[in-house]
């Protein structure tokens, strides 16, 4: 399902201009890293791609559907989104409940659903807390019961606000193999990201935006431009900046491509 | 002599069924910066809690050994006397924004008010922290209305300016970019260096390394290590710490056999450009 932005205006009400005029395609199965500064505009924009704003001028397009045209109700069935403050999507009173309240929206039968809870549970390592009420989880788990929720809800389009913030080095691996079964299913993937080495790493294809526009897009090469970077207030990969430190031609951003730049200078 | 002193500290939450902290013993030097590090779950918040005084004033649970804060046992003092000596700010800014206050300066002099300080001095007060928290442009703002950066350098200054001796900040760039979490820091390091005892939790271990003396480890509850930045660095991936991609890179480099194996990992831009280009 591919999603389609075309010439997208946003403003608050009685605010100021947060989106001006962005266009862009999103094919099936791209996995996207939305990079920029607080402000920049990341966050208005994946909402609108679920159907929670509605573009004040433009038009945005999730498969065949307008935007305009159908209900945020509708949307949860394309678009799975976990937000940046998880607080802001549960509201059950179990771990479990919370998970399964999506896919049972979508009336399918009671086996499915729970199937479909017991897999995101592990896929997110929490079957161990899934009779536990959310509020009484540490912020990092919560977040993980509402990556859960999105993973039970098996969207052909998953948006991350922000999936890093507060995880450890377990959390970030069991992220990595969440990206890698969504890749191959073929899932859309779409982060919002202030990590800039695991946006390098991860995904294939980075966005930059800036005062509400799209800078840049492309590989992890375009964090190779200090004139992007400085002006979307970004900072290059820390490989990236190690590499141009030790004047290398090359800036890899992986542990891979720098060992293999290093063998080869070697 | 030591301004937080712990003494085998031990807690659990109430409901919870294991000790969120075991046996903790540990000692922190007026106007040093040390960071506490560990994977999640590992007991960091707890310890902010208990060396805040909120375990055990304001969270309920089961309490062995000791907290002193200059010397007061914490669970003898009043929080509201303890809050004059330690300050807390927390991983999100909008659950310190007291939402009482229409513009950001009022925001700051709030807990001068609640302590009696006369109308002068509170403005010079105001003033002072506004200028040295670079929010002077954004005063007469709405908190509401600042960036996230902005609201957490609020959330620092509304600490600041009740002057504690000690700052307890817990992962206070965890919400914010690149840009807001360099002005942070280049804030801790202005604390520090008007004499302020700093405890600072943190993931970004690039930033523990250049800000932080020392460094303290917790896993499942216990202090697991103590010690210089580097050293302890240098066994992140043992606790669970997300490792720099410096340290990363270098520990790959000798796996492979392109570098001889040596003890201490680059932490820092600056350091790894010293280990690949002597080694390289």
């Amino acid at each position: 399902m591919d999603i389609q932005v075309s010439e997208l205006y946003f403003t608050f009400r009685g605010g100021s201009e947060v989106l001006r005029g962005i266009s862009f395609e999103i094919r099936a199965g791209s996995r996207i890293a939305l990079l920029g500064q607080n402000g920049a505009g990341k966050t208005t924009l994946v909402k609108h791609l679920n159907g929670l704003l509605k573009p004040t001028r433009g038009d945005v397009r999730i498969g065949d559907w307008n935007t305009r045209e159908h209900s945020i109700a509708q949307f949860a069935r394309r678009v799975g989104f976990v937000f940046q403050n998880p607080d802001d999507q549960l509201f059950k009173t179990s771990v479990a409940a919370e998970v399964a309240f999506g896919p049972t929206n979508l009336k399918l039968d009671a086996a499915e659903i729970s199937r479909r809870v017991g897999r995101a549970l592990e896929v997110c390592a929490l079957q161990e807390v899934r009779d536990a009420h959310p509020y009484d989880l540490a912020s990092w788990q919560r977040r993980w019961v509402a990556i859960a929720s999105v993973v039970a809800m098996q969207t052909p389009i998953v948006i991350l606000d922000e999936p890093t913030t507060g995880q450890d080095a377990f959390g970030l691996a069991r992220l990595a193999e969440l990206l890698d079964e969504w890749k191959r299913a073929g899932v859309t993937v779409i982060a919002v990201t202030h990590d800039i080495d695991f946006a390098a790493e991860q995904f294939p294809e980075l966005m930059v935006m800036a005062q509400g526009q799209v800078l840049a897009r492309g590989d992890a090469e375009i964090l190779n431009e200090p004139a992007l970077t400085e002006r979307a207030a970004l900072d290059a990969p820390q490989l990236m900046q190690l590499a141009r430190a030790l004047g290398w031609q090359r800036a890899p951003v992986t542990v891979d491509a720098f060992c293999a730049e290093l063998a080869a200078k070697k | 002599m030591s301004i937080l002193r712990v003494e085998q500290l031990s807690f659990q939450y109430l409901q919870a069924n294991r000790n969120a902290l075991r046996a903790v013993t540990c000692e922190f030097e007026p106007g040093t910066v040390t960071a506490i590090v560990g994977a999640n779950g590992a007991g960091k918040s707890t310890l902010c809690f208990a060396l805040a005084g909120f375990i055990p004033h304001f969270f309920r649970g089961k309490l062995q050994g000791k907290v002193y804060v200059n010397g007061a046992d914490t669970q003898q003092t009043p929080l509201a006397q303890l809050v004059t000596q330690v300050g807390m700010v927390f991983q999100n800014p909008f659950n310190q924004i007291s939402g009482a206050k229409l513009t950001v300066s009022e925001e700051v002099a709030f807990g001068l008010e609640n302590l009696g300080i006369a109308r002068a001095e509170m403005e010079t007060r105001v003033a002072r922290t506004l200028q040295l928290f670079d929010l002077q442009h954004v005063a007469q703002q709405s908190p509401f209305a600042l960036s996230g950066g902005q609201q957490q350098r609020l959330a620092l200054a509304s600490i600041f300016i009740m002057e504690p001796p000690v700052m307890i900040l817990d992962e206070p760039t965890a919400q914010l970019d690149p840009h807001g979490t360099r002005q942070v820091m280049k804030t801790i390091q202005t604390l520090a260096a008007h004499g302020r005892t700093i405890v600072l939790v943190e993931h970004k271990l690039e930033w523990v390394a250049r800000l932080a003396a020392r460094v303290l480890v917790l896993d499942k509850g216990a202090l697991v290590a103590d010690g210089e930045p580097r050293a302890i660095l240098s066994r992140a991936n043992a606790w669970g710490l997300i490792e720099t991609r410096y340290a990363r890179a270098a520990r790959a480099a000798m796996e492979r056999g392109l570098i001889e194996k040596k003890e201490l990992l680059p932490q820092t831009l600056e350091q790894a450009k010293d280990w690949f280009q002597i080694e390289g």
